[in-house]
């Protein structure tokens, strides 16, 4: 009972007109920890976003013997060593199944990500970076952003259940999208607000007019559906909104050059490769407020990365490569753990080379990686390896390794939304409902 | 472990997909005068136009040069139908944010200076000055078409204020339709097909569709568009609710242009090539693999089927065992058989030597269910059973151990057949893999991408397969046995009827599906003949009275113990 309320009401709430209940309490954060910009004495905002790779982990490979902030880095997260400090990384936390029947790939990050195992596709939307954004991410032109680097059009991010917020999978595609028609270059010169956006913005407005009739022509389901149709509406209507007022001027920023045409499916360098580029403009566009909101695939979690004349992938291997009896391990599954987190490195190197304030664009970022299972061969969704990375400009403290001992994987979940301004209190249900937010993620 | 429990339930799960029920008998009740007996009925729909549906309607109404320039994100699919996600698929802002940008760039194609005389209802009215009755017009005619039925007074009126209000801004009167027409293209009665109940129920009493529904319903079914001017008009005027005037429509719709283009959206959606656009194959393995060989090999089979089944008005099961080939240079190249036309299609039939026999043995089907470097007669399987007759394979079980299974560098398991052999030996594996195995094991001639072999690693393959009952060997074989299976035509009636309403079957309408069972087996298998009586049917309109205000179920699934 308790469940449907509070999910009821925070669906309603942040769906309807009590929306923008979230924002006093983001300001009371920023009160204490938020940080400006030296130059134009603005508030530099905090963004958030989730980072997935597929098939899990060599767990000797990756968990720091270690507790603490004086933890040793393992071979997979060698390369992550300058990062050290500004990543938390954890092990040991569980998705629970409460008897729900474990799907392979899906039921374990979908429930990282709701709090709520589900035995099939059908996500208990919304996913928590939906929730995020629409606290933190109301101000800006997207109200997130996802790309998949891998060639396929995957999301984990689900606003209601039909519907992912599908990803952008070709670099240029997402330039075009980010830095093509409709973007405004925040330091330019002049601004002249277009009487054509706003005729279009005013279009918009009355295409909502007749929502009260449509409503209520429907059922229930159908009546969520057109809810969706008509948040998306608004959401096209701020997009129009911010291009009539001039953008805020940002320090450092320059717009990139459009990328050049890469090959994009699942081969593994050539995955490494889009998901440069693609980081790269992620990065520019967080600096520039396009969006505050982001989710990067950087494989599907049944991963289809592959090497060059191989007759497998990466989840295929995970089922069918035998153990090497010498490393103990799967050694060309590892290959593709080991090139995931040298990805994940890739991913802070694009956000750590912008500068920002007194430090970088990672410094308020607050990235939430994570894969969909821990062991991929048994399809384990005890453990899944997950960590935070940035500081949301004090919000969050890292530089440490956390071991859950099998509590609850959505006490990160829960913790992270608290992080971002969110006023929610318990997330999750049976026994992945939790209050218990974990005291060492705060800054 | 598993415990003995779970393997006794997977045996169970597996062993239900064999034997499902209700699909008894049809095609025995003969071919004397059918009845359409009484059903319930179902839910008014709201669904999403596809993209073949979107690009088909703009096309339609405004011309095949008017361009679409939407990125469109991948479809939903289910119950084994793009067109039954469309009933459950929601609108993203990242959609809305596509179907925008396509709004703008057809408004503007529309409106521009070249193509305005054949959109604007009026003789070339000034620039500046705002003209009421020519706004009104345009609204009218253009507002009839996209959103599938005439205007409410209001409605229009509230058209005509947008206009006018975007023509005081801009000061520009073909500015102002053009934003008017924008916002008509990304308005929920375009985009979604919402459909209503009529105020007057039919002539027994029961609810059923209004006028423009039923119309659009129809017209989606059999053209892949919207409802043309003189389908509206039919609506309008209440033709379509006597069974001549319905008939009239029908037979209008089957004998023209669009027709093909139905029959042919339904088979892209049944045989799944939305899973193209997804699909990889390696580059070192298949070299000859390309975009090209790509489009040309879902071509080939869309060709195939329509030629066979409209141009040939062949029976249904012959799609199995044809040996028709229509072919291009691309796909010479992978099947190894001469094109002598450089551009274009070629007709022809698959050489003797290849042993390919019906859709299955083509590279849609084999390529498309294949592991980006191999072959897999497990994938195959599952779909041949999945795609041709309708049975749902449960996913593998979580714990399973595939090691040395499919390893094929394994010297001692050179063919698939060999790796395969394992799962025999496995309780839990067996139970689904002997439904599934035997069937793409006929098809182990045709590599991961579909080129022919005879070897694997070396060793001959052999192609015996087995599907339910029947044993047989090669494609040809699974192709007898595929157009023998009692299953066969029963799910092609059943994704039809899916495909028109949108939605899976009810339980109430088991008496009338097992009624186009008949129908189509006493049509000799004709899929036109099929198409014809959903059409003409009532079920296919009626609107079951409880369903009309459906309880509040939601797409969540509650977790375990909560329900």
């Amino acid at each position: 009972m308790s469940k449907t309320n509070r999910r009821g009401f925070l669906r309603g709430a942040l769906g309807g007109a009590a929306v923008g209940m979230g924002l006093p309490l983001l300001d009371a954060f920023l009160n204490d920890s938020g940080k400006a910009f030296a130059a134009t004495g603005q508030r530099i905002p905090v963004r958030f976003g989730t980072w997935i790779w597929g098939c899990g982990f060599v767990p000797e490979k990756w968990i720091p013997t270690a507790t603490g902030t004086d933890f040793d880095m393992p071979a997979d997260l060698k390369p992550l060593e300058p990062y050290r400090d500004r990543l938390a990384l954890f092990s040991g936390f569980d998705v629970r199944l409460d008897g729900v029947p474990n799907k392979p790939h899906v039921t374990g990050c979908l429930g990282l990500r709701t709090g709520i195992p589900v035995p099939n596709d059908r996500v208990a939307a919304p996913t928590l970076d939906v929730l995020i954004g629409d606290v933190i991410g109301r101000d800006t032109r997207f109200r997130s952003v996802e790309v998949s680097t891998s060639g396929i059009q995957r999301s984990y991010s689900f606003r209601a259940a039909g519907s992912a917020n599908p990803s952008e999978t070709s670099p240029l595609a997402l330039y075009q999208r980010l830095f093509g028609e409709g973007f405004q270059d925040p330091n330019a010169a002049q601004f002249t607000p277009d009487p054509r956006t706003m005729v279009h913005k005013s279009v918009l407005s009355a295409v909502t007019e007749d929502r009260q009739r449509l409503m209520r022509s429907v059922g229930a389901d159908d009546r969520r559906r057109l809810d969706e149709y008509f948040t998306a509406v608004r959401t096209l209507e701020n997009q129009l909104a911010l291009q009539l007022e001039p953008p805020a001027p940002v320090e450092n920023f320059t717009l990139p050059d459009a990328p050049e045409d890469v090959v994009v499916d699942s081969e593994m360098e050539h995955v490494m490769e889009t998901h440069r580029l693609m980081a790269g403009l992620l990065a520019r566009a967080l600096q520039c407020n396009q969006t505050r909101v982001f989710n990067v695939l950087l494989s599907d979690t049944t991963s289809n990365l592959r090497r060059r004349g191989s007759s497998t992938t990466h989840h295929t291997l995970t089922h069918e490569e035998p153990v090497n009896p010498e490393l103990g391990y799967q050694e060309q599954v590892g290959w593709f753990a080991s090139q995931s987190m040298l990805a994940w490195r890739d991913f802070l190197d694009a956000l750590d080379a912008i500068p920002e304030g007194d430090g970088t664009l990672l410094d308020n970022c607050l990235v939430l990686a994570h894969s969909d299972c821990s062991i991929a061969k048994s399809h384990a969704v005890e453990g899944i390896p997950t960590m935070v990375a940035g500081n949301a400009g004090g919000r969050v403290r890292t530089g440490y390794h956390l071991a859950g001992n099998a509590d609850p994987i959505s006490r990160i979940g829960l913790t992270v939304q608290q992080a971002m301004g969110l006023p929610v209190e318990r997330w999750g249900t049976n026994s992945m409902a939790t209050d218990r937010s974990i005291p060492e993620l705060f800054g | 472990m598993k415990s003995c429990k779970t393997i006794a339930l997977r045996l169970l799960l597996c062993a239900s997909v064999s034997f499902p029920a209700g699909f008894a008998g049809a095609a025995a009740s003969g071919t004397a005068s059918l009845a359409e007996p009484p059903g319930t009925g179902g839910p008014p729909m709201l669904r999403r136009l596809t993209e073949a549906q979107y690009r088909a309607t703009i096309a339609d109404v405004f011309g095949p040069d008017i361009p679409v320039t939407a990125r469109f994100e991948r479809a939903l699919r289910s119950e084994g139908l793009v067109a039954v996600g469309t009933s459950e698929a929601g609108l993203s802002a990242f959609a809305l944010e596509q179907y925008d940008t396509a709004a703008g760039a057809i408004a503007a194609a529309v409106l521009a200076p070249e193509r305005r005389e054949r959109f604007v209802p009026c003789d070339s009215p000034p620039v500046q000055h705002f003209d009421p009755d020519c706004a009104a017009a345009f609204i009218e005619r253009h507002g009839t078409r996209l959103f599938r039925r005439a205007l409410e007074a209001e409605e229009a009126t509230a058209w005509l204020d947008v206009a006018r209000a975007a023509h005081t801004r801009l000061g520009d009167f073909y500015a102002a339709l053009e934003f008017t027409l924008v916002g008509m293209l990304v308005a929920p009665d375009f985009l979604l097909r919402v459909e209503a109940v009529a105020t007057t129920p039919a002539a027994d009493g029961s609810p059923r569709l209004d006028a423009y529904s039923r119309a659009t319903r129809l017209s989606y079914f059999l053209t892949g568009s919207a409802p043309d001017a003189g389908l509206l008009a039919a609506a309008g005027r209440g033709a379509l609710d006597s069974p001549d005037g319905l008939a009239r429509e029908v037979d209008r719709l089957m004998a023209g242009p669009r027709y093909e283009a139905a029959v042919r959206e339904f088979f892209t959606d049944m045989l799944r090539f939305d899973l193209f656009d997804d699909l990889a194959k390696d580059p070192v393995i298949y070299p000859a693999f390309n975009s090209t060989v790509a489009a040309d090999a879902q071509e080939q089979t869309l060709r195939t089927i329509t030629g066979h089944l409209l141009a040939g008005e062949g029976d249904y099961r012959d799609l199995f065992t044809t040996r028709a080939a229509p072919l291009t240079r691309s796909l010479g190249i992978v099947y190894r058989q001469p094109v002598a036309v450089r551009n274009g299609w070629q007709e022809g039939e698959f050489s003797e030597r290849s042993g390919r026999v019906g859709i299955q043995s083509h590279l849609s089907f084999l390529a498309l269910h294949s592991h980006p470097g191999r072959s897999s007669p497990t994938l195959r399987g599952k779909a041949i059973r999945e795609v041709f007759l309708c049975q749902h394979m449960p996913d593998p079980p979580v714990d399973v151990d595939f090691t040395g299974i499919n390893d094929d560098t394994n010297a001692a398991r050179p063919t698939a057949r060999d790796r395969l052999q394992a799962h025999a030996t496995e309780t839990q594996c067996k139970a689904c893999h002997v439904l599934m195995d035997p069937a793409g094991l006929a098809l182990e001639y045709y590599d991961g991408l579909g080129a022919f072999r005879t070897r694997e690693n070396g060793a001959e393959i052999d192609v015996s397969g087995a599907l339910d009952a029947k044993s047989f060997a090669a494609a040809s074989g699974l192709g007898t046995a595929l157009a023998e299976h009692s299953q066969t035509t029963s799910c092609l009636v059943r994704r039809m009827y899916s495909f028109a309403t949108g939605r899976r079957e009810l339980p109430g309408e088991r008496a009338y599906l097992e009624y186009l069972d008949a129908t189509f087996a006493a049509a000799g298998y004709r899929v036109p003949a099929l198409m014809r009586a959903i059409a003409l049917s009532d079920a296919f309109y009626r609107i079951a009275p409880e369903t009309n205000d459906e309880v509040a179920t939601g797409h969540d699934v509650p977790a375990a113990g909560e329900s």
